[in-house]
């Protein structure tokens, strides 16, 4: 590659230009680092690190004030594990299912169909659990609640079901021919050969593509926000109102509170947790990803 | 070229300036102190023939159908604001608004505000506002409940470890109650604590607080082990939702036995210890500009027929005379002696000194 050598002062000058547009990026997750990180320290000088880590309620508003961690750690946690699970079978099952079975022209149809999924607007998707799936979800299940984390659970699996299919398809996808031909030649099934050979080759991607989901699981705030409801507790039952670290940071903007109080730094907080777990979730997939492409 | 540039900035600046300092008019707003930080955008007393409100959520619904009838007959605008009653006082206490609404009397460090800014108020009670106790209509086994009863249930104490409804009274189901009530932000919070637990903002913190009262609404519609509180006017506009809990405060020379909240209990005083007074609160300088002046006469003439229509509880009519009179005169101070809430009042005896 030559070096770019600017010969006259306008070449220099548009250099220059793209550079702080390719820096801007940079700057602002610098800066968006830099507000969290002071405002959380300023928030770790009042509250130890053992009882946000440690404590088991969250409550931080009320007159017995807790900043347990937990109940919206256990919120957050809940919904994007029935999230994943109701977007990972589906999504995979399509994946295979567009890569190795479906006819040309039906897949032309499937593809775009689900992308369209990812299309909608996380409101929608918000309403759509509060008022359609929790009410069919209480026919069938004893003691549920209105606000809950199942109902936005799945809505979520549904709305991040396109990421999973689309990238696993072409993890799938991916997956030399030679491997499928050798399967074959060896006498094994087509089924065999897709969970026995194709896949595990392909799992790189297809955790890749999860990780990925689960961040934007974990990072989702309209949808619980709207129907998982406004109550920190710390509980894996997935039939009573729960709050997620989303949905709380939401509760607190939205509110009254006061900027520079210890209420108010809360939000920080909960905000470099939320940070630090999709950081590293993201860290982990493109890792897995590089893996996939220099691979085999 | 770098001149060009340099206007069009300021110009753009002054733009945004000049924009800000429109007044801002807020329509239905439930959610209680959200909009204090844009709201900022209301003006030091504004352009001639505006009257500038701001204020409590609860008192809102009634300001807004006054203001609508008021603007039918008048040449004067009115906007209104939704800061919550603690906002609200904040920027009555700087001069900022003319009208403050607030479900429940001002607290000693606004009083200390206003008087640090020279502001002098004139409280005007105007409607009366029931707390109502509610459950999911599937609810079979609560009938009436006690104040005891409430106070065990929402104390600060009761977090984490109350957490059934078998624990509340024998006899009552083992399971889970879930609970809905407004945040910390709410006027109607702070009555609520004041009179069942009996200090302000003492309260379990595990519940779910919303100040926006249709979220409320909709978690106890829809959970059949749910229990809330919240004003009586959205129990009115939800009623085949909803199941009214009657209330029994153990004192019978206020009507023995459990009293369900109504038009009729709250204001003859049979629905204690959850009914309160709402207010505005006026200043005394603004008072004397003519479009301020009509605008609160216009209130108080009409607050019992409109409060009535919006779902609130009207004052008896000797209450509003005298209110009329205190406004007349612009006598100053709260009839609260600037304490804060009092539970259990009478308007009428108050008022009249």
């Amino acid at each position: 590659m030559n070096r770019t050598t600017a010969s006259t002062g306008f070449e220099r000058a548009v250099y220059a230009a793209l550079l702080s547009c390719a820096l801007v990026s940079i700057v602002t997750t610098v800066g968006i680092l830099y507000v969290l990180a002071s405002e959380t320290v300023a928030f770790f000088t009042e509250v130890s690190l053992s009882e946000f880590l440690l404590d088991t309620q969250w409550t931080p508003l009320f007159a017995d004030k807790h900043f347990g961690i937990w109940p919206l750690v256990a919120g957050t946690a809940l919904t994007s594990s029935v999230a994943i699970a109701t977007a990972v079978p589906l999504g995979l099952l399509s994946a295979i299912y567009m890569s190795e079975f479906a006819p040309r022209r039906l897949r032309a149809v499937l593809k775009p169909g689900l992308e369209i999924l990812a299309g909608v607007p996380t409101i929608v998707y918000g309403y759509f659990a509060l008022v359609v799936v929790t009410p069919v979800l209480q026919a069938w299940i004893p003691d549920m609640a209105g606000f809950n984390a199942l109902s936005p659970g799945i809505v979520m699996g549904i709305m991040i079901l396109p990421m999973v299919s689309s990238l696993s398809e072409d993890a799938i996808a991916a997956v030399p021919a030679t491997l499928r031909e050798g399967a074959y030649a060896l006498g094994a099934t087509e089924l065999a050969t897709i969970f026995r050979v194709v896949l595990p080759a392909a799992s790189s991607g297809i955790v890749a593509s999860v990780i990925l989901a689960l961040s934007r699981a974990i990072g989702e705030t309209m949808i619980v926000a709207i129907a998982a409801g406004q109550q920190a507790r710390f509980t894996l039952d997935p039939r009573v109102p729960i709050e997620t670290m989303t949905a709380y940071i939401v509760q607190i903007s939205m509110g009254d509170t006061p900027t520079g109080t210890l209420e108010y730094r809360t939000i920080f907080a909960v905000g470099s947790v939320l940070f630090v777990l999709t950081f590293a979730m993201n860290y982990l997939s493109h890792k897995l990803r590089r893996r996939l492409t220099l691979a085999e | 070229m770098k001149i060009h540039a340099r206007s069009h900035t300021t110009f753009l600046a002054l733009a945004v300036v000049l924009a800000g300092c429109g007044s801002k008019h807020k329509a239905a707003a439930e959610a209680g102190g959200g909009p204090s930080a844009k709201g900022a955008g209301a003006p030091a007393e504004a352009a001639e023939g505006t009257v500038t409100v701001d204020g409590s959520s609860t008192v809102f619904p009634i300001t807004e159908a006054v203001a609508e009838e008021f603007q039918k007959t008048s040449k004067h605008r009115v906007t209104i604001g939704v800061s919550g009653t603690g906002g609200g006082f904040k920027k009555f206490c700087q001069g900022e608004v003319a009208v403050t609404g607030a479900s429940r009397p001002i607290k000693p460090s606004e009083v200390e505000l206003c008087r640090k800014n020279g502001v002098e108020y004139v409280e005007l009670p105007v409607a009366y506002d029931g707390l109502a106790v509610l459950v999911h209509p599937k609810n079979d086994w609560v009938e009436a409940m006690t104040v005891e009863e409430l106070k065990k249930l929402w104390a600060p104490e009761a977090q984490g470890t109350i957490t059934k409804w078998s624990q509340i009274r024998a006899g009552w189901p083992d399971k889970e109650i879930h609970l809905f009530g407004p945040g910390v932000d709410s006027g109607t919070y702070d009555y609520f604590t004041k009179a069942v637990v009996g200090k302000e903002h003492a309260s379990r913190g595990d519940y779910t607080s919303s100040e926006d009262d249709n979220v409320l609404v909709q978690g106890i519609s829809t959970d059949p082990l749910a229990l809330g509180f919240m004003g009586f006017a959205y129990y009115v506009e939800n009623k085949d939702k909803l199941k009214l809990v009657p209330i029994d405060d153990g004192n019978d020379a206020n009507g023995a036995g459990p009293i369900a909240p109504s038009a009729e209990t709250v204001s003859n005083g049979t629905y204690q210890p959850l009914s309160r007074p709402i207010f505005i609160y006026v200043s005394k300088k603004a008072a004397g500009r003519p479009e301020v002046g009509s605008f609160v006469d216009f209130y108080l003439a009409n607050a019992a027929k409109l409060a009535a229509e919006v779902g609130y509880i009207p004052l008896p009519d000797k209450a509003y005379t005298l209110a009329k009179k205190r406004f007349a005169d612009k006598v100053t101070g709260s009839i609260f002696g600037g304490k804060g809430s009092k539970v259990g009042v009478s308007i009428e005896a108050l008022l009249a000194g």
